[in-house]
């Protein structure tokens, strides 16, 4: 069996690509999927640390964080269809109603 | 042999998500994202948690990415004319690359606690994963389980109005 700390380390990686991802992209559905990459990056983690102290707790809060995630994806998809309805366009820098 | 094929498939992991994030076509990334999704249920595999392995391949590579691969069809979305401006880039690059040097640093200082819980691979042979967790579902997670109903409930209501009433 592996060291847990290759797992943790990839881990990183992963969450730190999701991060430049959110960062640096315009479209919306592309920050998106990052996002849905930082949130697999610890559900690596929760498994990772689950198998090396043998508790199966941080395996139940992967479920959670896996119904968080179909939730967010219904709620966040809806949300950029009704955008693009209004401004044909899902670019993040388009979501200006709010500024001053 | 087991670190060979680990690092194999953190390889193809890691440049696929760097393909979701560079890929211009969005369709492409999605498909990225995909393969990003059956590495690391191979690793759930390599962890021995084979139900949550299962789980990784039903609920996101199948479901939650085709929901996104539908709409991304639907809205019709064309490929990225140009990236944002090269400061937001850099910035950005910056401070993912600050994060990750930042948790490597954690990493290699902290040391690893002696708690051990009782769960070990033995038990998951004979008693079954999914067993395993259904009774921690079922038991000391019962309330977070039912909230997580009540999320679920409020997602449904909130995309039917979203898509049923003219914003």
């Amino acid at each position: 069996m592996l060291a847990i700390e290759n797992y943790l380390i990839l881990s990183a990686i992963l969450f730190s690509i999701g991060t430049i991802g959110v960062l640096t992209r315009r479209n919306a559905i592309v920050i998106f999927m990052c996002i849905e990459m930082m949130l697999n990056a610890v559900n690596l983690t929760f498994i990772a640390f689950s198998r090396h102290l043998g508790n199966i707790d941080g395996q139940v809060f992967v479920f959670f964080v896996m119904t968080v995630a179909a939730a967010e994806a219904a709620v966040g998809l809806a949300l950029m269809i009704a955008f693009f309805k209004n401004r044909e366009s899902i670019d993040v820098e388009d979501i200006n109603l709010m500024k001053l | 042999m087991e670190s060979i094929f680990f690092l194999v498939v953190a390889a193809v992991a890691v440049i696929s998500s760097i393909l979701v994030v560079t890929c211009k076509n969005p369709i492409n990334s999605a498909l990225s994202l995909v393969m990003t999704f059956f590495c690391l249920a191979t690793f759930y595999v390599m962890l021995d948690a084979p139900f949550m392995a299962a789980t990784q391949v039903i609920v996101y590579a199948g479901a939650i990415m085709v929901l996104i691969i539908f709409v991304i069809m639907l809205l019709n979305v064309r490929a990225e004319s140009g990236k944002r401006g090269s400061h937001a880039v850099f910035a950005g690059s910056v401070l993912g690359l600050f994060a990750l040097f930042q948790t490597v640093w954690f990493l290699s200082k902290g040391s690893m606690t002696g708690a051990t819980g009782t769960m070990d691979k033995a038990q998951i042979i004979s008693v079954g994963h999914v067993e395993l967790i259904g009774k921690a579902l079922f038991t000391d997670f019962l309330l977070p389980f039912e909230i997580t109903s009540v999320l679920l409930l409020a997602a449904i209501v909130g995309a039917v109005i979203l898509a049923k009433k003219k914003i």
